[in-house]
């Protein structure tokens, strides 16, 4: 017995999309906040790649990628707070344009 | 089971010293000298045990590592590139009032994130690997948390780097898409055979490629290295720009060569070819205009990138000759480039002072040994014999060349010619100028510093007059 | 049939809509409301996918804790709107929209260009989703990178400690 389901593409451009959007974000907006959130969006992105190909191949391979991929968002995200709240002691800002070095 | 872990020792031993080690940080009082000498030992071990491995070749915990042989060999080369940044990291920690003993454990973490990196047999290990060692230079860059500079090049660190994650996972996920697999080998199986869906496979390495490219500060996405190396402790950039690079290529090596036999249009390896030659002409010209040193270094940092990936070209060309060049050229550089920015951190005044390339006039009156080592060291960055730069450029060279890449070649001696400018400009600067008035007089000794000077030093001349020995040891490894 | 193909359009709007919020909001806070939005958004595209328990940790982990953490560090820090979202940078921001633009179309292209012919999930998928079915893989086959990610974590905790501490004391 096998599910119907939608077709795989429609995951896929959903994810890329939303990819995308990530992105935007990431090169437009100031606030390393935000743009922490944003990079965050783009791996939940890849997190739904992920799962539909492990899903619609019936292999466990890229759901347990999920976990690890969710493991280093956890991480990354105590470190770069940390950082920006290390940031902020000394320069009292989170913009990413008025920090010297930023000008990317 | 008893087999995978006694294989993979070197992983598990260092891994497990580390967490001791954070362990008795925490509970002993002013333990920097006991961390110290525990993080030391544990990296001779390391060592010893990744010599012990290098005969043999297989995979452990169900085909997700490798073990000996390649990953080995860069066990060997991350423990050296640790030891030598710990030994020159006590004076200068000491100096900049800075506290040692979380350092000792985060060196160790990055250096078990870069051996598992090399170790990967599977784009997940590879990704874990990757993470360990990028959180460990992220939190590093920042380790002078009251310098607003070292804080700033943190966040750019931190900000770049994770968004360069969010395009590598996602070429990993369509390339698992693409080949139904993690695992190396049924990738390269995948890669030959049948492909599910051979444009997702070209974009998934096309996102892999960027990933992978912004970690070894290859062209376009080398912009956070000068910055970064910048603002970051300068003992910090000498353990990023060596053994980070180091881990990088350990990862890129693999990569290329599994993904190749879906190449078959060339696509890729033109690709490659052009971030090379990109990649050197950019870091060499930009390095000409820098004041800094610590900057300039940073350049020629990226510039060492683009010649290694000559070595990817011909590997993904299939020729036996770019493993071989690029495993050569990586132990030079670690010696070099390491040796460098020692001595920039033995002259670095607290404030940031003393880093000024017009500091260096006149270095050889006041401090005639360190300058004769910063001579040796920059000949050897570029190329010239007998040092061990001259042999490793001269591998790589060749093997582009016999990959059938003429014009790549051309433009890798074009910029090596440049690059000579800014190398020699600073012997000049160091031997014929007369000290400005301004510069520092105190004299201070290196201290332990000078173990680490006196071995890259050593292997940096012996690399370059004996190549055909570690040649050799290449050879019986990887059978030519 | 039709249930997926309603639930699938829900959420996958409801998944854009508040992406797009998330980039544009100026308060930090509600930028940050928006992306809980979408995790749950997600969350209900991975039931659909069979996927019930990275669903659940979808929720626990990063609407429960990430997002917690972070909305904790944007009241700490007492951040107010950007006044200038976008003038500054106007340059930055169409490249940056050219560039997302382009993107889409690749993608959209290369995944719906040609037809995967993949329209069902496989009956194998029904197991691999549960809590038994992750938890036999993870501890088994996936022992090596689950002591690795643990290190990440060590290294993760000793750093942000490091970095978030307050003065060193000369030593």
């Amino acid at each position: 017995m096998n599910l119907q389901s939608i077709p795989l593409e429609y995951y896929l451009s959903l994810s890329a999309i939303m990819f995308t959007i990530g992105t935007v974000g990431v090169l437009t907006r100031r606030n390393a906040i935000i743009i922490f959130m944003c990079i965050e969006m783009m791996l939940n992105a890849v997190n739904l790649t992920l799962v539909s190909f492990s899903a619609f191949m019936g292999d466990s391979a890229g759901q347990m990628f999920v976990f690890f991929v969710m493991a280093v968002a956890a991480a990354e995200a105590a470190v770069g707070l940390a950082i920006v709240l290390a940031l902020f002691r000394v320069k009292q800002t989170v913009y990413v344009d008025e920090i010297n070095i930023m000008k990317w | 089971m008893e087999q995978d872990f006694l294989l993979s020792a070197p992983i598990t031993f260092l891994s497990i010293m580390a967490t001791i080690l954070m362990v008795v940080d925490a509970l002993i009082k002013k333990s920097s000298k006991i961390t110290f000498t525990l993080s030391w030992l544990t990296l001779g071990i390391t060592g010893v045990l990744a010599a012990w491995t290098l005969k043999h070749n297989g995979t452990a915990f169900n085909g997700m590592i490798t073990v000996g042989s390649f990953g080995a060999f860069f066990d060997i080369l991350f423990c050296m590139g640790a030891l030598l940044t710990l030994i020159a990291a006590r004076p200068y920690m000491q100096r900049e009032n800075l506290e040692h003993d979380e350092f000792h454990s985060l060196i160790l973490f990055a250096v078990s994130g870069m051996m598992i990196m090399a170790h990967a047999n599977s784009l997940l290990i590879l990704f874990i690997g990757i993470e360990i060692m990028s959180v460990c230079f992220y939190i590093l860059s920042g380790y002078m948390r009251s310098s607003v500079r070292s804080v700033e090049a943190s966040l750019k660190y931190f900000l770049l780097g994770a968004f360069a994650t969010g395009f590598l996972v996602y070429g990993m996920a369509l390339i698992y898409g693409a080949t139904g697999s993690f695992d190396y080998n049924q990738i390269f199986m995948a890669a030959q055979h049948e492909l599910r869906f051979p444009s997702l496979m070209m974009i998934g390495i096309g996102l892999l490629l960027i990933g992978l490219s912004f970690k070894a500060a290859a062209f376009p996405f080398h912009q956070w290295a000068p910055d970064v190396y910048q603002g970051a402790p300068t003992v910090v950039t000498a353990f990023m720009s060596t053994a980070g690079k180091i881990a990088a290529f350990s990862a890129f090596m693999p990569i290329v060569a599994i993904v190749s036999p879906a190449d078959t249009e060339m696509k890729i390896q033109i690709i490659l070819a052009i971030i090379s030659a990109a990649t050197m002409l950019v870091g060499n010209i930009s390095a000409l205009t820098q004041t800094n040193i610590k900057r300039m270094l940073a350049y020629s940092s990226v510039a060492h990138a683009g010649y290694l990936m000559m070595g990817l070209v011909a590997i993904s060309a299939h020729h036996a000759r770019g493993v071989s060049g690029i495993l050569y050229y990586l132990s030079a550089y670690l010696f070099m480039q390491l040796g460098a920015f020692v001595i920039v951190s033995i002259l670095e005044r607290s404030g940031e002072k003393n880093l000024e390339i017009e500091d260096y006039a006149g270095l050889s009156k006041r401090h005639p040994v360190l300058a004769a080592l910063m001579t040796i060291f920059m000949l050897s960055l570029a190329g010239i014999p007998p040092f061990a730069g001259f042999f490793g450029k001269y591998y790589l060279f060749t093997a582009a060349i016999e990959s059938g890449y003429t014009w790549l070649t051309i433009i890798a001696v074009i910029s090596s010619i440049i690059s000579v400018y800014f190398y020699i400009g600073l012997i000049v600067k160091m031997y014929f100028t007369e000290p400005n008035e301004s510069g520092e007089s105190t004299q201070q000794l290196p201290g332990i510093a000078s173990i680490t000077l006196a071995v890259s030093a050593v292997a940096v001349v012996f690399l370059g007059l004996m190549p055909a020995g570690l040649l050799d040891v290449i050879k019986l490894l990887f059978g030519n | 049939m039709s249930t997926t193909v309603i639930l699938f359009t829900i959420l996958s709007i409801g998944a854009i809509a508040s992406g797009i919020s998330l980039v544009t909001r100026r308060n930090p806070v509600s930028a940050a409301m928006s992306l809980i939005v979408h995790f749950f958004m997600l969350a209900g595209l991975y039931l659909t996918l069979q996927a019930q328990f990275v669903a659940i940790i979808q929720i626990l982990v990063y609407a429960g804790a990430i997002m917690v953490l972070v909305i904790f560090v944007i009241m700490l820090l007492n951040l107010g709107k950007e006044e200038n979202l976008t003038e500054k940078f106007s340059m930055r921001t169409t490249l940056a929209l050219a560039l997302g633009g382009l993107f889409v179309v690749q993608f959209l292209t290369a995944f719906l260009g040609k037809k995967t012919g993949m329209n069902a999930l496989p009956e194998k998928s029904m197991s691999i989703g549960t809590t038994e079915g992750i938890g036999n893989v993870l501890f088994t086959q996936y022992l090596f990178p689950f002591e690795a990610i643990s290190l990440l974590l060590l290294a993760a905790i000793v750093g942000s400690i490091l970095l978030a501490k307050r003065k060193h004391e000369a030593s």
